[in-house]
């Protein structure tokens, strides 16, 4: 049987707002060699959105830093980790609770955490008061009905045969 | 971000061009603050035709601008939203406090459905 790839990359880029694009779309690309849907795609786009605006909005409060970013794929399913160094959250069971918001002055609607878990499959989020927070987010990427690795083998292997055949 | 201005009806109509995240959100947030204010209109319309990307940094937007329309006794409706923007929506109440007419994207829809 074909062996199934691990990958893995890693990004880091300044607490700027205007980055934000450039993870969300960064990130995408690289998930996008197993193939999602438009669908998953836009869910994992707008979980890293969520996630990273949380680290420069509310763990740097919008001052310097550094977000970073670790992605892995492990068979179909991805894992991304959204890293900061930033002031850390006090009460995790709290924040990520639906419509709560330590911002609400800055038109924060406090749907960031209820976002990313109804985007992806599973939401883990670290944190420690003044050393900084980590969300782990996984999502199995649906393989395609279409796609059956072993057929595609065999097509590969036929292939080869003919071609080895005629030469 | 296109903005026109009905002088008539007094209504102003906001097509969304770009995808809207906290950077993005902050910036439309800041001009249509201003248009809203010096219009003095009747009704603001949020067009989501072009809408490629959305996080939550737009419903806070959205609500924002609905509160600041309402105080100066305006209509606010969101048109054109799309499956997965509405998913959003639904998710926060917004759809529960904001008016969403979404009778052009059916229609769009529809034919496209024709076409195929």
């Amino acid at each position: 049987m074909k062996k199934l790839y691990d990958n893995e990359m890693k990004l880091e880029f300044s607490s700027k707002t205007c980055n934000e694009a450039f993870a969300r779309i960064a990130v995408a690309a690289f998930v996008s060699q197993l193939d999602p849907t438009i669908d998953e795609l836009s869910d994992i786009k707008t979980a890293i959105s969520e996630a990273v605006t949380n680290s420069i909005i509310h763990g740097y409060e919008e001052g310097e830093g550094t977000v970073k970013i670790e992605a892995r794929i492990y068979l179909d399913t991805v894992q991304i980790e959204i890293i900061d160094n930033g002031k850390g959250i006090e009460n995790v069971e709290m924040a990520m609770k639906p419509l709560y918001t330590s911002k609400p002055d800055l038109e924060r609607s406090g749907m960031g955490f209820t976002i990313m878990e109804s985007f992806m499959d599973e939401v883990k989020v670290e944190s420690a008061l003044g050393f900084g927070t980590r969300v782990i987010m996984k999502k199995k990427i649906t393989p395609k009905e279409d796609i059956d690795e072993d057929n595609l083998l065999d097509e590969k292997q036929k292939e080869d045969i003919k071609n080895t055949l005629g030469a | 971000m296109i903005t026109k201005y009905d002088k008539e009806n007094k209504i102003l109509t906001l097509i969304i061009t770009e995808e809207i995240d906290q950077h993005t959100a902050d910036n439309i947030r800041r001009k249509l603050d201003n248009e809203i204010e010096i219009y003095n209109c009747k009704k603001v319309i949020f067009d989501f035709t072009n809408i490629t990307f959305m996080d939550s940094s737009g419903i806070g937007m959205v609500l924002g601008r609905y509160k600041l329309v309402k105080m100066l006794g305006g209509e606010f409706e969101l048109i054109n939203v799309n499956r997965r923007l509405k998913k959003i929506f639904d998710m926060s109440g917004v759809s529960r406090i904001i008016k969403i007419n979404n009778e052009g994207l059916i229609a769009k829809e529809e034919n496209n459905e024709e076409a195929i």
